[in-house]
Order: C-alpha cells, then sequence, then structure tokens
C-alpha cells in the first residue's frame, strides 16, 4: 500500500469529491494561493480553479453562514477553518443555522456541509490557538463530528463527509498533518459513527480520538513491556459515538481509560462513562478513568504546556490503575 | 473620494519636529527593531516558541501615535503586540521574558508572544483573535467616558481583520455613544499571505467609517512625524468629546506573517524597495543628520544604548526560570 502523510490524504479526498461532483467548492482563507496555511489544499487551485477554490477575507461568521446558505441552495461546501479556534467566530451559523435547520423546516430543507480544519492544541500556541472542540460539537443534535487520527481514516471520512446530506464538524490535527500511514490505493470510504480496534488486547480498553490515539498505542506498547494488554479503540466519530464497538471492547477487558486533549467537565470521556455506565456497567471491574487536558486554559510556557496536556505516560499510568497494578 | 475633506495623502502635511524629537523617535523605533531582530534570532535557536509575529517595518506608526497620547490612555491591540509595549514604556526585560515563557515574562510565562498586558501601563493585549480587540477597544473607551477620565482608547488592528464584522458593530456603537475611541488601522497590505486587493471590496480604509459617521484620516505609516501630526489630530478629536474616528496608517512589514512564514505571496524585490526608500528609522535618520541635530558618534552612542538594553533582556530571558509547576492551575478564577 502506498504511504501518504494525513496532509495529502486530506487533499486527496477533497480532489476526488471535487472531480466526482461539480457541486463540491473549497472556501476558506489562504486555501487557494497560499495553497493552505498548512497547506492541506495543496495543488487544488490549480486543478479546478478560483470558481471552487475560494480565498476568502478573514470573516468566519460571514463565509461560515454563507456557506450554510449556499448548502441550503444544493451546493456541497466544504468550509475550511484555518483552525478550529476561529470557528467560534462562526459558531452560530454551525449551530443555529446549519445543525437545527433540518428540523425546523420539517426534513424539507437540508444542510449539506463539512466544516473542517485542526482542532485542539498545537506546540506553544498559547490559550486563544489550542482548544478541543469535540464536546463542544459532539453536544449538538443535528451534527456529525468526526476525528480521525489515521492517514487513511483521514480521508475515507472526508470523502464520505462530503457526500453525506448532513452537516459535519471535520477536527483534523496540525501535529497529525505531517504523519505518514498507508492509504488504499482506489476509492476508500470510511463510514461515519463507527469506531475501529487500532490494536487488540485483553486486560483493558484505552478509548480516545484525533492524537490522542497516538498516545494511547504508546501506552499500549509500554504497558505490554509490563505484561499488560490494552485494547486501543480509536473512535473515529464523536457524534453518533460508537457505543456498540466501546461495550463490546470493555466486555472483553472489564476496564476503561477514556484520552482527550479536552477539558474534562462534559467532556468525551464524561460522555464515554455515562454510556458505559447505562450499557455495560456489570462489565466492569473498575471505576472508568479520565485521561485529559488539565482544566485551565493551555499556557504557553514550555513545561507547563506539557503538564497540561495529555501523553502517553499518563495514559499508560491511568491503565495501571484501573487494573490495579503500580 | 466622499471624505477627501478629512483625508490627507501620504506625506502631506508634515509639522516641524524638533531635534529633540527626532532622535526620540529614532531612539524608540531602533529599540523596537533590535529588540525584535533579536527576538528573530531567539526564536531561531528554540528559545521562543508558537508563533512570533513580528513588527519590524512598522515602527513609526506605534511611536508616533504613542507621543501623541498620555500615559493614563488606553491601547489594546492584536497579536503583532512586541512595540506596543515597549512604545507604552513597559519593560524590555519582561516582554523578552514572555516571548521564552519564563516566570520574569509580564504574564508570568503563561501568555507568550499574542498574550501579554500591563495594567499599570494601561497596556490591554495582546489579543490572538483576528479583530476581537476591537469591541474590546471600543468598551476600554466605554469605561474611560463612562468615569469621565478624559481618557482615551488607542485601538490598533490590522487591514485584514477589518474584513471582520465586529469591527463594524464596534463602528456602530462608538459613534451612537460617542466613545473616545481612536481606530488604528494598521495597513500594513498583507494579512498573512493575502495582499490588500484580494480581500477587499474598496481599498480606502479610512473610509469604512464614514456610513456611521465617522470620520477618517489617512497617514503614511512609514513617516513618524506625519504620524504623530496625524495623531494629534485623531486623539484631540476623540478626546474632544466628538467620538470615535478612524486613521488608516498605510506601513509595511518587511516579515513574514510570523516566524513560520516563508512570504512567498510577494517578490524580494518589493521588499527590498520598501526598506530603502520608506524604512521608518532611516527616514528619521536622515532628517536628524540633514539638520545637524545629531552627529555620527552621537547617533553611534544611541546605537549602543540600544544594544545594551536589548542584550539585558536577552540575557534576563535566558536566565529567568521558566514558571513554577505549582502555578498550573493559578491565575484561572479569583477568589470571590
Ligand atoms: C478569527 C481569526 N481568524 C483567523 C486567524 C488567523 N490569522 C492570524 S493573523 C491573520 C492575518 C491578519 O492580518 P491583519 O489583520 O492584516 O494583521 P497583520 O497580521 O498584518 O498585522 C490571520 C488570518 C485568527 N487569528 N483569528
Ligand atoms: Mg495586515
Amino acid at each position: 500500500m502506498p504511504v501518504q502523510t494525513v496532509r495529502e490524504a486530506l487533499r486527496d479526498a477533497m480532489a476526488e469529491e471535487m472531480r466526482r461532483d461539480p457541486a463540491v467548492f473549497l472556501m476558506g482563507e489562504e486555501v487557494g494561493q497560499y495553497q493552505g496555511a498548512y497547506k492541506v489544499s495543496q495543488g487544488l487551485l490549480d486543478e479546478f480553479g478560483d470558481r471552487r477554490v475560494i480565498d476568502t477575507p478573514i470573516t468566519e461568521h460571514g463565509f461560515g453562514g454563507l456557506g450554510v446558505g449556499a448548502a441550503m441552495a444544493g451546493l456541497r461546501p466544504v468550509v475550511e477553518f484555518m483552525t478550529f479556534n476561529f470557528a467560534m467566530q462562526a459558531i452560530d451559523h454551525i449551530i443555529n443555522s446549519a445543525a437545527k435547520t433540518r428540523y425546523m423546516s420539517g426534513g424539507q430543507l437540508g444542510c449539506p456541509i463539512v466544516f473542517r480544519g485542526p482542532n485542539g492544541a498545537a506546540s506553544r500556541v498559547g490559550a486563544q490557538h489550542s482548544q478541543c472542540y469535540a464536546s463542544w460539537y459532539g453536544h449538538v443534535p443535528g451534527l456529525k463530528v468526526v476525528a480521525p487520527f489515521s492517514a487513511p481514516d483521514a480521508k475515507g471520512l472526508l470523502k464520505t463527509a462530503i457526500r453525506d446530506p448532513n452537516p459535519i464538524i471535520f477536527l483534523e490535527n496540525e501535529i497529525l498533518y505531517g504523519r505518514s500511514f498507508e492509504v488504499p490505493e482506489g476509492e476508500h470510504l470510511v463510514p461515519i459513527g463507527q469506531a475501529r480496534v487500532a490494536r487488540a488486547g485483553k486486560d483493558v480498553t484505552i478509548a480516545g480520538f484525533s492524537i490522542a490515539v497516538g498516545y494511547a498505542l504508546e501506552a499500549a506498547e509500554m504497558l505490554a513491556g509490563e505484561g499488560i494488554e490494552a485494547e486501543v479503540i480509536d473512535l473515529r466519530s464523536i457524534r453518533p459515538m460508537d457505543a456498540d464497538a466501546i461495550a463490546a471492547s470493555v466486555a472483553r477487558t472489564h476496564r476503561l481509560v477514556t484520552v482527550e486533549e479536552g477539558w474534562p467537565f462534559a467532556g468525551i470521556g464524561a460522555e464515554i462513562a455515562a454510556l458505559v455506565v447505562e450499557r455495560c456497567f456489570d462489565e466492569l471491574d473498575a471505576p472508568v478513568a479520565r485521561v485529559h487536558g488539565v482544566d485551565i486554559p493551555l499556557p504557553y510556557a514550555a513545561n507547563l504546556e506539557k503538564l497540561a496536556l495529555p501523553d502517553a505516560a499518563r495514559v499508560a499510568a491511568a491503565a495501571k490503575a484501573v487494573c490495579y497494578r503500580s | 473620494m466622499a471624505t477627501a475633506r478629512k483625508t490627507k495623502t501620504p506625506g502631506a502635511d508634515h509639522k516641524g519636529a524638533s531635534g529633540v524629537d527626532l532622535l526620540t523617535y529614532y531612539r524608540e523605533m531602533l529599540l523596537m527593531r533590535r529588540f525584535e531582530e533579536r527576538a528573530g534570532q531567539m526564536y531561531g535557536m528554540g528559545l521562543i516558541g508558537g508563533f512570533c509575529h513580528l513588527y519590524i517595518g512598522q515602527e513609526a506608526v506605534v511611536v508616533g501615535l504613542e507621543h501623541a497620547i498620555e500615559p493614563t490612555d488606553y491601547v489594546i491591540t492584536s497579536y503583532r503586540d512586541h512595540a506596543h509595549m515597549l512604545a507604552r514604556g513597559m519593560d524590555p526585560k519582561g516582554v523578552m521574558a514572555e516571548l521564552t515563557g519564563r516566570a520574569g515574562g509580564y504574564s508570568k510565562g503563561k501568555g507568550g508572544s499574542m498574550h501579554m498586558f500591563s495594567t499599570e501601563k494601561r497596556f490591554f493585549g495582546g489579543h490572538g483573535i483576528v479583530g476581537a480587540q476591537v469591541p474590546l477597544g471600543a468598551g476600554l473607551a466605554f469605561a474611560a467616558k463612562y468615569r469621565d477620565q478624559g481618557a482615551v482608547c488607542l485601538t490598533y488592528f490590522g487591514e485584514g481583520a477589518s474584513n471582520q464584522g465586529q469591527v463594524y458593530e464596534s463602528f456602530n456603537m462608538a459613534s451612537l455613544w460617542k466613545l473616545p475611541v481612536v481606530f488604528v488601522i494598521e495597513n500594513n497590505q498583507y494579512a498573512m499571505g493575502t495582499s490588500i486587493t484580494r480581500a477587499k471590496a474598496g481599498t480606502e480604509l479610512h473610509q469604512r467609517g464614514e456610513a456611521f459617521g465617522i470620520p477618517g484620516v489617512i497617514a503614511d505609516g512609514m513617516d513618524v512625524i506625519a504620524i504623530r501630526a496625524a495623531g494629534d489630530e485623531v486623539v484631540g478629536h476623540a478626546r474632544s468629546g466628538k467620538g470615535p474616528i478612524l486613521l488608516e496608517a498605510r506601513t509595511y512589514r518587511y516579515r513574514g506573517h510570523s516566524m513560520s512564514d516563508p512570504a512567498k505571496y510577494r517578490t524580494k524585490e518589493e521588499v527590498t524597495k520598501m526598506r530603502a526608500e520608506r524604512d521608518p528609522i532611516e527616514q528619521v535618520r536622515a532628517r536628524i543628520v540633514e539638520g545637524g541635530h545629531a552627529d555620527d558618534a552621537a547617533l553611534k552612542e544611541i546605537d549602543r544604548e540600544v544594544k545594551v538594553i536589548v542584550a539585558e533582556a536577552a540575557e534576563f530571558a535566558q536566565q529567568s526560570p521558566e514558571p513554577d509547576p505549582a502555578k498550573l492551575l493559578t491565575d484561572v478564577l479569583a477568589d470571590a
């Protein structure tokens, strides 16, 4: 299988869908001539021209809403936010205009739109540029939220998202853009709402999404050295959440650790803990442990930033704790 | 041009500046330039991380305007904030130590390049979300008016930011309530890789307050004397109770948008030409020499003093310890 970076996989997904469907277009800040602030849209302007690869002014609330309007009229916009931190300028349109319209119109009006861009912390870019929005958007009925880790999932999920008739929040990660994976050749679609077992194991389940899957896999490797076989679940989708996959894994391991970069309060870990309690409480041999970003705005200082974000060591420690091993 | 009455063309109407003024401007701009050159080097050495947006080339704007306001006035700006802080009289050591993320920094290492503040110097940041400082600046002016302080707020933002909707919501309220705010558009021609003509319907930004009854002034942002004169005019307007006013300073940034931007969207010649023909520091230097206000030796002495301040700041920023890990959880909420 050919090896690709996540960045290239995302680009190919957009290019393939734009070739397939003339209603698909890409819009955002620096997506055209600059080839993307993080070079995700490299080459797209050349291939598709400025009718379909559109550089916007810095006006997220405006182009976010404009994209929703275009989707209501039947186009299929892919709206790139330079980072999801800036989508907060547009969140009213994402929730009030995109997510609620189908319901409010009694099913008449659709909104096939993808909002995508890097989410979460990068490296030392400070509090206003380092937030995870998985739980924010995961909260909202009328949205689907995906957050892939690997390049094949990034590609397959983005293609599926572009074809989906609903508004999709597609959370990428700047640090993952440069990471390489094998990606299947030819048409490759990944369904929304299905988790993936990234590593099988019988002693403890570690569930995470996006960059946290990397921490979980690293932790599993560390744990293997100590005789603990961890099963890593890559959630891939936040909403709908693959409750079956999580429950099935917990039924095998009886222990669960969740990992996310975001804050703990009403976070994805809290949601998973609740669903496990509802679905398979009797399977648990230990309380669910949550590994997450520390409950503070992200500090800039190198040492504090490191302390504030999850890492493999913390995941491994939590896994050992739920296995009652020290 | 509908606002022609209020509008000056770049370079026109220079007030005469004294030799003392010129030397002050020279020294202050040079400090900013050398400070940021050093910050750029330290970034290259890995001592500074994340985003670091240099102001090099634009120094005349902030220096000219600072001399038109009082220490009791308010200033707020974007992430491109190092020079604004130096202009306010903030300690170069504290600014540089924040860049290195150390305990001696203005935000104790928690903020970084984009997020520094000094209530003492009435500098309110340092904001990373494009355009967000504009309503905040209107709010600072609102507070000044509410308390009848006689203070004004200089609210700086880029020409790219001037497309954000909240800018116009702020214009409307500021004009409606006659807030003492000067909106300063630092038009450096580029918003990241987007040149002004690619993002704007209508590039005469000084006219953008017109529909709200906000007069606009345009000034040559490479010429500190022109900015100082424009500053006196716009600050006088805001302070006199006539409400907000808009100043467009036409300027230019020499470096990339941030340290990670190779700036391939413009030619090297464009930058070289600007530096050679319009550099704000060189312009003042030439005026000092022409006017006989200082000789070469005196100017060299200023260079030397500035070098020492920058070296001390850089030294402090490397010697200051990393923040105490025990401080990780502090400062989130105040005790109630
Ligand atoms: C709301 C928002 N959108 C996008 C960004 C990313 N961004 C940071 S600076 C910038 C360009 C701003 O240009 P301008 O306002 O002209 O200021 P300059 O950088 O030239 O000083 C962009 C797009 C951001 N920080 N915030
Ligand atoms: Mg600009």
